[in-house]
């Protein structure tokens, strides 16, 4: 991956992004749910030639991104899909936000419809180091993966890997590929355990 | 930058009304230089009582009603782009309007004008645009009634416009936007000067044209602008007067900027206007708003402002939705702003940052596509 002049270079900081990147095929139509400030999507419109659209809540981020030339619009993931029509995408990416979601298995299942393929990445909450700190301190655990404080965490669902790949199973979503990392490294072996982020295409 | 007023005149317009106008003069003003592809020029509409003269200096030392956004490395930025703004039909800032002498008559039209829409103020901008020999415009942009243009511009002439920037706007005159342009009409109409429209060689009709101009003014603004701007400070007084003079400095304000208006706009021209406003649905009364968008292929930018309740946020965001449910290609950011609906003319910092990153992107999507 290269760094360009769209100012994507801090891509490379998000290892979610780096394999998100990866698995996007060139030319596509991608929508990028909670998009921020569209770094990921100027990168993919700049370097694959993918029609990017994305959605942002915060206006501050929302701005960011149109002005770097992603047609983002300000938006609640929550309600937001609902107007587009079956299959308007090849690809629909939510990164880092499925636990910040009201209703996830809602926004599943709507991923699903409007897109093709959806693209799901988060923190595992199984990490060793989250069940360490809840086992030891007998608090909310916050780690590096989960910083915050309970009372002021944008994080209202917690799940593990096991548990989206429970939740795939039961609602009958086809996981095509699964990614776990640890830092920037792949993870093969109990990831559950050992991942800090997962990243699935599933449909 | 000192800029001319120029004007082109063509022989006739059809308009919606089922009348032809002929001749039909239009003033415009230009900025920036078209490139010999002829791919970088940018239409700016005026809202309401705007005028053609959108930048620089005019002859009299006026700066453009929207400066702080056209000019070199600005949000319309003239070294990159062509910039032209028209003053509307049914204008008084040098278009043809019900102050223009009917060459059949002699005299000024007054209200044998015919009304007028959105669309014909679009039509008569696009023979403008086919004048200078531009095929297809970078984007057509503008804020209030600017926007109803650049939206009216996407849906009747799609293949002339590669992107589109409505900015505080909405798709159809609402009943309180209906409500606030009859009160202005009526307190025209209801002045003794107004003589039917037939004030032209007599005292205007202006007490009534700046009550008009009172209720625009309050409308443009937000609770909480007029708040910080006026409170309830009283106007070189420390006492209530206890008569009907000016106590509060709101009054002192609105009176002021109601007189000022007087001298530059012409009250008929008033009414045809708002007429127009009134008259503007993009749908043509079905209300389906996605039939209206179905063979556009224009790039959007929509953008409104959060204090603005002429035309608030919501009108926006159900263009928006529409442009989703068809998959188009549409940006829209709600900027937080305490200006009301003026916030497009005066709270520039975070538009300019839109426009700016939009026009890139689309000045490449349409170099990319004419590869």
């Amino acid at each position: 991956m290269t760094v360009n002049s769209n100012g994507t270079s801090s891509l490379l900081m998000r290892p979610d992004f780096k394999i998100i990147a990866e698995i996007i095929q060139p030319g596509t139509k991608v929508l990028d749910l909670g998009c921020g400030e569209g770094l990921l999507l100027a990168w993919l419109a700049a370097n694959k030639k993918v029609l990017a659209r994305g959605v942002e809540i915060e206006a501050s981020n929302v701005r960011k991104a149109i002005a770097r030339g992603v047609s983002a619009y300000q938006g609640d993931i929550d309600e937001g899909l609902a107007d587009y029509p079956d299959k308007a995408f090849d690809y629909v990416i939510l990164s880092q936000t499925l636990q910040e979601t009201r209703a996830p298995l809602q926004v599943l299942t709507e991923m699903l419809r409007v897109g093709r393929k959806a693209i799901i990445s988060f923190p595992n909450f199984g990490h060793w180091t989250v069940r360490m700190a809840m086992l030891f301190s007998g608090q909310a655990p916050k780690t590096d993966l989960f910083p915050y404080d309970w009372y002021d965490s944008p994080n209202i669902h917690f799940l593990s890997i096991n548990d989206f790949e429970d939740l795939c199973r039961k609602n009958g979503f086809p996981i095509e590929r699964r990614y776990f990392l640890s830092g920037e490294k792949k993870v093969n072996w109990l990831p559950n355990l050992r991942g800090q982020t997962a990243v699935f295409l599933v449909g | 930058m000192v800029v001319e007023t120029q004007t082109a005149r063509f022989d006739s317009i059809p308009l919606d009304c089922g009348a032809t106008l002929s001749p039909v003069e239009i003033a415009y003003e230009t900025y920036g230089k078209l490139n010999a592809a002829g791919s970088n020029a940018i239409l700016i509409g005026h809202a309401f009582t705007g005028d053609a003269h959108a930048a620089g200096i005019s002859h009299e030392g006026k700066p453009g009603w929207w400066d702080s956004m056209i000019g070199p490395g600005k949000g319309f930025d003239t070294d990159r782009y062509f910039i032209i703004c028209s003053n509307v039909l049914g204008g008084c800032q040098g278009t043809t309007g019900p102050g223009t002498i009917n060459p059949a008559t002699g005299v000024p039209y007054a209200m044998s004008f015919p009304v007028i829409t959105i669309r014909d103020i679009v039509r008569l901008q696009k023979m403008l645009v086919d004048s200078l020999g531009i095929t297809k415009l970078l984007s057509v942009a503008g804020g209030s009634m600017g926007g109803m243009q650049a939206l009216e511009w996407a849906v009747t002439f799609p293949e002339m416009v590669w992107s589109a920037i409505p900015i505080a706007t909405t798709w159809r005159h609402s009943a309180q936007q209906i409500a606030f342009n009859e009160v202005g009409r009526q307190a025209i109409m209801a002045d003794p000067d107004w003589a039917e429209g037939e004030y032209y060689d007599k005292k205007p009709p202006a007490r009534g044209l700046s009550v008009a101009r009172m209720v625009g003014h309050i409308t443009y603004m937000s609770d909480e602008s007029m708040r910080e701007k006026f409170g309830r400070r009283l106007r070189e007084k420390e006492k209530f007067g206890f008569d009907f003079g000016v106590d509060f400095e709101v009054e002192s304000y609105l009176r002021y900027r109601g007189n000022q208006f007087v001298s530059r706009f012409d009250a008929n021209s008033y009414l045809y206007i708002t007429k127009a406003l009134d008259y503007f649905d993009l749908t043509n009364g079905t209300g389906h708003l996605v039939d209206a968008f179905r063979s556009v292929e224009t790039r959007f930018l929509v953008i409104s402002f959060t204090s603005d309740w002429l035309y608030p946020s919501y009108q926006s965001q159900e263009i928006v939705r529409v442009l989703r449910r068809i998959n188009g290609d549409v940006a829209y950011c709600d900027l937080q702003s305490n200006y009301g609906h003026d916030a497009f003319l005066v709270d520039v910092a975070e538009q300019t940052e839109l426009v700016r990153g939009f026009l890139e992107s689309t000045a490449r999507v349409a170099a990319e596509a004419g590869q």
